[in-house]
């Protein structure tokens, strides 16, 4: 039941990315809470925030092109077209933020002024002018936006694992594994 | 083919609710596990965002748009010329001998933006310098010469002791008494406070960066090091009588005064710690360590903050330079955090429009109440 031509896993550098962006993305959300909470943290956090960020706009950009060439394997025949949809409306809003949540940050930390420092010295230029209500806008979007992503984060890991444990269809597999069985040999 | 066994079906069912409760145990984890780390969950941790409260109370209102402490103040712009003493204790570009321009603020202490000048125990500098290597350093520094205490916490029963009673609309003494006596190391702020003369001036007052950094030369050797700008124009006191009838906002007129007949100068003087000087900034470190002159600061002109360059930059002290880093001062890694609410929230003042009086554009702070 798989698209002509695509494999039933995630090629090798579509499951790295994945696994090494879900960590560092999950650590971008708390870092990210946590710093602007914490009186003794903030620095060393804010300093890891920034490049991190940086890092997972480049990732993103590779992941988005290495997905258009090598597209994904299809989702079960036998899942409901509603779930389906939920994934598919999921995974497009999961990439939407990879890349607008660096970006609003970029941005934020230019309008606020401020220099986007990097390690080693060197600051990316401003991509925002300096003005309060560019700031105040791009600031409460970045709030916001994390919130939206850490609640999609959320359901995606509960199908994931409704996937592994509960449908046990060869989804999690796919992005678990590399060259395993198709989706439809396993779900017989 | 487990499940076309008639007999496992109780089994599989029972695997499929256990599946289910270990998802929802997962994700509820998870979302706990950040409203924790976002400070969400119960009042008791000492956060930013519940400083910057206390702060506000203490202020007695909210003053829309202004910075949430230093509120008043004139921003100033000039240029720091290194001298190139500095540059075998540090590889920031500043300390080259080269002339790195700065937009600046000169405030005085308190919340309130009318303040009366004359009343303020504590005078401010701070400045944005950047430099033609693409760096920035940002300082904010006191006229007084120490913290007053030695911890955040500290500082926040402090804030909190110095908060009007809506009854008297004045600090509970016994409250502020109490304070004193849990924290002894504010006695010595206490006796400054009381003792030290005051200048008639911005332009004659010395100020300290007090928190303790760390200087980073080419060859990666590391000093920790405190600097203070020493003002070139002579120190004349002020008496008491002189006090009660400066006006509510001399300082302001006298810098202008002064910046009209030309330039105002501060050196700025670098103090080098020995292995075992604290980083502490409540604890001053010995008379006899090396100083060493590094540049001038020099002022050229003045403009309202309301409508000046200063207004929308947050003097966050731990924006610098390579060549200079934050040290484990724990009063240091505070400050920035609580400067950046603050920051954020007079900038969602002015852009949701209710910040007349800090942009210039009502006279009066009634229209902000
Ligand atoms: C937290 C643990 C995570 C688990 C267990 C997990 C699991 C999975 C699984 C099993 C798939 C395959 C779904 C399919 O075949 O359609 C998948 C796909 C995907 N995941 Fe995750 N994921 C996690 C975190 C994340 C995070 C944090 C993000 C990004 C914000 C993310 C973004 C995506 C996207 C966009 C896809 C679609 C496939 C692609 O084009 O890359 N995942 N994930
Ligand atoms: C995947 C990318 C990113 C994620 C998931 C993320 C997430 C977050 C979160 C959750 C917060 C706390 C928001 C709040 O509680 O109000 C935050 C704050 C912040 N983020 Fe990001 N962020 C990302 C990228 C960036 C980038 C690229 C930059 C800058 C170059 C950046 C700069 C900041 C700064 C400076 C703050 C603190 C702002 C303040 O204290 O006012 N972020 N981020
Ligand atoms: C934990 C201790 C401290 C707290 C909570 C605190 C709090 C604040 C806050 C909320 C602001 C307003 C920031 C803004 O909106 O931009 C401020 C400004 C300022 N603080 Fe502190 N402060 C602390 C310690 C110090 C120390 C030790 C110094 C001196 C060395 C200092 C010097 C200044 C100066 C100069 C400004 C005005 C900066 C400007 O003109 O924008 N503060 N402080």
């Amino acid at each position: 039941m798989n698209r002509a031509g695509s494999s039933a896993h995630f090629n090798l550098l579509a499951r790295v990315l994945h696994w090494t962006m879900a960590l560092a993305i999950l650590a971008m959300l708390f870092v990210g809470v946590g710093m602007v909470a914490s009186l003794s943290l903030r620095p060393t956090l804010v300093s890891l925030h920034r490049p991190l960020g940086i890092a997972i706009l480049l990732l993103a950009a590779v992941r988005l092109a290495n997905r258009l060439r090598h597209p994904p394997p299809a989702l079960p025949a036998d899942l409901p077209a509603i779930q389906k949809a939920a994934a598919t409306a999921s995974h497009i809003l999961l990439y939407a933020l990879m890349f607008a949540m660096p970006l609003v940050g970029w941005a934020m930390v230019s309008a606020g002024g401020y220099p986007v420092t990097m390690p080693g010295g060197f600051s990316l230029p401003a991509i925002a002018p300096h003005d309060p209500t560019v700031y105040a806008v791009l600031r409460t979007a970045h709030t916001w936006l994390a919130l939206l992503l850490f609640a999609v984060v959320l359901m995606h890991l509960a199908a994931a694992l409704y996937h592994a444990w509960i449908r046990r269809d060869g989804v999690f597999a796919s992005m678990a594994r590399g060259a395993g069985r198709h989706r439809s040999d396993i779900r017989s | 083919m487990l499940d076309s066994d008639p007999a496992a079906i109780p089994a599989s069912r029972r695997r499929a609710t256990l599946a289910w409760l270990a998802i929802a145990l997962i994700v509820a984890a998870v979302a706990l596990a950040f409203a924790w780390v976002g400070g969400w969950l119960g009042s008791s941790r000492l956060t930013s965002q519940r400083f910057t409260n206390a702060i506000e109370t203490a202020n007695g209102q909210v003053w829309r748009g202004f910075r949430r402490a230093h509120a008043k103040g004139v921003c100033v712009a000039g240029y720091f010329e290194g001298n190139g003493q500095g540059t075998a204790l540090s590889s920031a570009r500043l300390l080259a001998p080269v002339r790195t321009p700065f937009v600046g603020r000169l405030s005085i202490g308190g919340g309130s933006p009318y303040g009366l000048d004359a009343r303020a125990r504590v005078r401010s500098m701070a400045l944005k310098l950047d430099s033609d290597d693409g760096q920035q350093w940002r300082m904010a520094m006191n006229s007084f010469p120490f913290f007053g205490v030695s911890s955040v916490e500290a500082f926040y029963e402090q804030t909190r002791a110095n908060t009007p009673d809506p009854a008297t609309g004045k600090p509970d003494p016994a409250r502020q008494a109490a304070f004193a006596k849990a924290h002894p190391e504010f006695a010595r702020f206490a006796d400054w406070a009381a003792h030290a003369p005051w200048s008639t001036s911005w332009a004659n007052t010395t100020f300290n960066g007090v928190d303790t950094f760390r200087f980073v030369n080419r060859a990666g050797n590391v000093r920790n090091v405190r600097w203070s700008m020493q003002p070139q124009t002579p120190f004349a006191g002020m008496t008491p009588e002189q006090r009660e009838q400066a006006d509510a906002d001399y300082l302001a007129e006298d810098l202008a005064a002064r910046l009209a007949k030309g330039e105002l100068r501060w050196d700025m003087v670098v103090t080098l710690a020995q292995a075992d000087d604290p980083v502490n900034p409540s604890q001053s470190w010995p008379e006899d360590r090396p100083r060493v002159t590094v540049g001038t600061v020099v002022v050229e002109s003045s403009s309202a903050q309301a409508t000046g360059a200063c207004r929308d930059i947050n003097y966050d002290p731990l924006v610098l330079p390579t060549g200079v880093e934050a040290s484990d001062d724990p009063i240091l890694a505070a400050r920035s955090a609580v400067y950046s609410v603050s920051f954020n929230r007079r900038e969602h003042d002015i852009a949701s429009g209710e910040a007349g009086a800090a942009t210039g554009h009502a006279a009066t702070p009634e229209s902000d109440r």
